[in-house]
């Protein structure tokens, strides 16, 4: 198939699919050749995969070992004494740190994503389906929740655990979840009523099936695009805890803990403090062009806002 | 099927009164359990802290006797939920607990600080409000083109940067190399304590003592934090707003409007705008409660005494009461907020009533 491109084009872009594969797979193609048009998009894509390859092969491209101190070349201006974007107050490349926070950024932005989504989905479904008093317990327990400032909630919770990563990670996606238990429960209600849920239900479908092989697929695309969205500010709120000493704990390269040590030379030693904040600031763009551009291909109805 | 017919009819016998107090103690009732639900939270996370409460009371060296008395005091022994009732009777007596950290009650070091938040979050929000609205309408208005897509990048970059960043950028241009503004703090050291506290809003006291020299020394201060907080804002209400915005100009009044001849500024300034206000206080509301959030992050940079300087500060020195108190006024500032936007926007769309 992959041989020959132009039959396999033609196989994507059929009006007549022969299989439910190839109508999925024709969907996906049309959706990839929306998403190209958009160069926004793309370019929030690009820094996206950017990201996940720096993170991959960062022993490769980093010049120095990112912890190896060197005192005699503290606070090295960028670009002099071959460190790209200078040295930090223990003499660490800031480059390196950089290359090697990515992995912690991935990290971070990984396990929210793989957690806070399907939690929410989880309550947001089952509150939307079963409808009643569960769905009466599972939203006021969704508005406690919401009740609060991400990162003030994020705070309390890592004060109660103690810093580090971990519980960083953990705090973010305990406050995280409630917006995607909002939108499966609203995407649950519409389509709750619809004949082919009732063809299932006749067919003798329990709730867990109807609700995970049912509801589940149809929630997807409004979830992933919120996913998207989100991880801009996951990786802010991490870049927040990290900043106020309870995230990553200092020999780590995380960004926002970067920030946070080059804060006391800024009027003197800006670049410190400004490198690790661009990657933050270009890596979190991404995910919001990224967002924005999956909402236009996977949501038509608000595309083009 | 029967309890809605039900409604239906009581509301076509009795007035529309009757229906809004029932709205109401609806929202009285939820408004409740959210707040119930919000001290459990802070409840639970008092609980579940790795520090030992009677411990950070009595001290190392205590002996078991003195360890078990505290103990008892503080009501640990009692059942759990007997404990949050009592919790929940403290916070709602205004009672946080003693913070270690400035040995006073928390509550009192909350009354004292949080008019420096306001005054910030304040002075953000109106920032964000005057720019980010016609930054919005304009966006709307050249739909597709250059202006459009600079104002939506614009935004983009205020999502996409940690404010605490921008901060210190912002502290390295305008303070350190500009010399345009008052660096961290509210003002200079040798004005702080010179004015009697009347509102705790330097802005405003010094005013209030008529002392234009404290003033301009105060607005140098927050001039810069607060247009951060505003820039941060600025964005979500320019985003909002242009969506807005996008869906009222294609209306037929819209059209009706200009086809009778009225000027493209009043039909886009009067009669779409106006209309836009209503849901666009929702989103102001909204982004007020979200300034809380970066002012936390906006406040450890500027060294600003506000809410979240006093709750990080207690946080790195495990202050526990003091942590949860701020977190719990932070969260029913947040639902108030919440609601009065809802209230708000009954009062003002006639078919929300």
């Amino acid at each position: 198939m992959s041989g020959d491109t132009e039959t396999w084009r033609q196989w994507l872009t059929t009006d007549t699919p022969r299989s439910r594969q190839q109508a999925r797979l024709a969907q996906l193609y049309l959706g990839w050749l929306n998403f190209r048009s958009n160069p926004l998009a793309m370019l929030g894509f690009l820094i996206i995969a950017a990201l996940v390859v720096v993170a991959a092969i960062a022993p490769l491209i980093a010049t120095h070992d990112p912890s190896a101190l060197d005192l005699g070349s503290r606070l090295t201006p960028p670009g002099e004494g071959g460190y790209l974007l200078g040295s930090d107050e223990l003499g660490r490349d800031i480059y390196s740190r950089i290359v090697h926070g990515a992995k912690i950024t991935l990290f971070i932005v990984a396990l929210v994503a793989l957690t806070a989504p399907v939690f929410g989905l989880l309550v947001g479904t089952a509150a939307g389906y079963l409808g009643g008093w569960v769905d009466l317990v599972l939203m006021r327990f969704t508005d406690i929740f919401l009740a609060f400032p991400r990162l003030v909630l994020a705070l309390a919770f890592v004060a109660a655990l103690g810093a580090g990563i971990e519980n960083a990670i953990l705090a973010i996606a305990l406050t995280a979840w409630p917006p995607y238990a909002r939108i499966a429960r609203a995407e649950t209600l519409t389509i709750r009523r619809a004949d082919y849920i009732a063809a299932i239900q006749l067919q003798g479908a329990g709730a867990m099936r109807i609700i995970t092989g049912h509801i589940w697929p149809l929630c997807m695309s409004s979830i992933i695009i919120r996913m998207t969205l989100d991880m801009a500010g996951v990786i802010l709120t991490a870049a927040g805890l990290g900043f106020l000493g309870l995230g990553a704990q200092p020999p780590l390269p995380e960004w926002g803990a970067m920030i946070s040590s080059g804060r006391k030379f800024i009027l003197d030693h800006w670049w410190v403090a400004t490198m690790p904040g661009v990657a933050i600031f270009i890596v979190s763009l991404g995910f919001n062009l990224l967002g924005d551009g999956l909402r236009d291909v996977l949501d038509p109805k608000r595309g083009g806002q | 099927m029967a309890q809605a017919s039900l409604d239906n009819g009581r509301r076509g016998l009795s007035a529309p009164f009757l229906r809004r107090l029932k709205g109401l103690a609806g929202a009285a009732v939820s408004l409740a359990v959210t707040m119930v639900g919000l001290l459990l939270v802070t409840f639970i996370i008092g609980r579940v802290m790795p520090i030992d409460p009677v411990l950070a009371v009595v001290g190392e060296r205590a002996t078991p006797e003195h360890y078990q008395q505290v103990y008892e005091e503080m009501g640990l022994d009692q059942p759990v939920i007997v404990q949050f009732v009592g919790y929940l009777g403290d916070v709602l007596t205004g009672d946080f607990g003693m913070s270690r950290l400035t040995a006073r009650p928390v509550s009192d070091d909350i009354v004292r600080v949080f008019p420096a938040t306001l005054e910030l979050a304040t002075l953000g929000l109106i920032i964000g409000v005057i720019l980010g609205v016609p930054m919005g309408v304009m966006a709307a208005v050249h739909q597709g083109r250059w202006l459009d897509h600079l104002v939506r990048l614009f935004g983009l970059f205020g999502y996409s940067m940690p404010i605490f960043w921008i901060g210190l950028i912002g502290l390295l241009v305008f303070y350190g190399i500009l010399g345009w503004v008052g660096g961290p703090g509210r003002l200079d050291i040798f004005y702080v304590d010179v004015i009697p506290t009347v509102t705790g809003l330097i802005l405003v006291d010094s005013l209030i003592a008529g002392d234009l020299t404290i003033f301009w020394n105060a607005v140098s201060h927050i001039a810069l934090p607060a247009s951060i907080l505003g820039y941060y804002s600025l964005a979500y209400i320019s985003r909002m707003t242009r969506s807005f915005m996008l869906e009222e100009l294609g209306k037929e009044y819209v059209t009706t409007a200009r086809v009778k001849g009225l000027s493209e500024r009043a039909v886009i300034w009067r009669h779409a705008l106006g209309n836009v206000m209503i849901p666009l206080i929702t989103v102001i509301a909204l982004s007020y409660a979200n300034l809380l959030e970066g002012s936390v992050l906006t406040e450890t940079v500027f060294a600003w005494p506000g809410l979240g300087l006093y709750i990080t500060t207690a946080l790195l020195s495990a202050d526990m009461n003091a942590v949860l108190g701020g977190t719990v006024v932070v969260g029913l500032i947040f639902v108030g907020l919440n609601m009065f936007s809802d209230i708000l926007y009954k009062l003002v769309d006639p078919r929300a009533r």
